[in-house]
């Protein structure tokens, strides 16, 4: 099938899961940060849980060939850096780029914003690359897996991901109780 | 249309659906789902139509120049299907509205403000750690990629480090 239409079901498909969970509407998401509404925490790793699951089964089984799926590559300190500032521009926004979208398609005015906030941001970032190179580029460790650092078996770290999930919802569930 | 929205599903529910959307990607793109991409390929386009040679020159948008170009790349088209997705899903339940949504303490321009200075934080962090909450957090985390962990544990202490100041934004 064309990958173009395969980007555009995937697309509809995830927008339509975000908006069902309401991670289009910001302040909802805000409540992240102030542990008042976890959605945002619930929401994450149980896909994470699911699609990791999914990925390591299907890949034993032999249907999936996880050598032909691009894995995200690691930068250690641009990463961390990055993600920093990143935060801080989320708890601002209380929308994230993907969520920005939705909130902006389902008639949100503060989601069309941060939209173009985003587009500003990377345009502005991309224009002043040439001095943030040097870092850009940094302590590059290539498509580095949590097993090949920790250098324990896939299985070990998907199982101690899963375990953590569930303790994590656990307490998710408490600090909502309470807030 | 129905009248009083609908409830938000399950958020255990809602994540096992992101979850299968995205292993649904890796089998069937190769690759997981994204936002900022999008973002960076349409501002590497932009500045291609403004400036080619300016465009060229610039490693960042460089490199979405190569192949198909700026206009033809996989998540313009995933989020594309966002903008759908989200839209024809609030259409089903009753939530399209137009509002802009706040804190309790705080104007509508002042949100707006908060909106697109957040935004352009994010654009910037985005570009530093070469993606977003989907592109990076989501996808790699499930594909266990140590640089995703580390960005999203980064985001969330980022985020809660920051969120005191700007309480008068959200309580």
């Amino acid at each position: 099938m064309n990958p173009f239409v395969v980007a555009a079901m995937i697309g509809i498909a995830f927008g339509w899961t975000l908006e069902r969970a309401g991670l289009g509407s910001a302040p909802k998401l805000a409540g992240q940060f102030y542990l008042t509404d976890l959605t945002v925490f619930k929401v994450m790793f149980s896909a994470i849980v699911t699609a990791m699951l999914g990925a390591f089964w299907l890949s034993r089984l032999g249907i999936l060939d996880l050598s032909q799926v691009y894995i995200p590559e690691t930068f250690l300190l641009p990463q961390l850096t990055g993600g920093l500032i990143f935060g801080i521009g989320f708890v601002m926004a209380g929308l994230c780029p993907g969520t920005s979208c939705v909130a902006a398609a389902t008639g949100r005015g503060d989601g069309v914003m941060v939209m173009l906030g985003m587009f500003a941001g990377v345009l502005a970032t991309g224009l002043a690359f040439a001095p943030l190179r040097d870092f850009y580029e940094s302590t590059s460790r290539g498509s580095l897996t949590l097993p090949e650092l920790l250098r324990i078996p896939a299985g070990v770290v998907v199982c101690a991901i899963v375990a953590m999930a569930l303790i994590a919802f656990q307490f998710a569930e408490r600090l909502e109780k309470r807030a | 249309m129905t009248t009083t929205p609908r409830r938000y599903a399950d958020p255990y529910l809602a994540g096992v659906c992101l979850g299968l959307v995205l292993l649904a990607a890796f089998v069937f793109a190769g690759r997981g789902l994204g936002a900022s991409g999008a973002f960076a390929s349409s501002a590497a386009g932009i500045v291609a139509a403004a400036s080619p040679a300016r465009a060229a020159a610039n490693p960042y948008f460089a490199r979405y120049l190569g192949g198909d170009g700026p206009w033809r790349e996989w998540l313009l088209f995933e989020i594309a299907g966002v903008i759908a997705g989200g839209f024809l899903s609030a259409l089903f339940a009753g939530r399209l509205r137009a509002a802009i949504e706040r804190g309790p303490n705080l104007g509508r321009r002042s949100r707006l403000l908060y909106a697109f200075g957040g935004g352009s934080v994010m654009g910037v962090g985005a570009v530093l750690a070469r993606g977003c909450t989907s592109g990076l957090a989501l996808t790699g985390g499930a594909l266990l990629s140590v640089g995703a962990w580390l960005f999203m544990m980064a985001a969330f202490a980022g985020a809660y480090v920051f969120a005191p100041l700007v309480n008068k934004a959200w309580r």
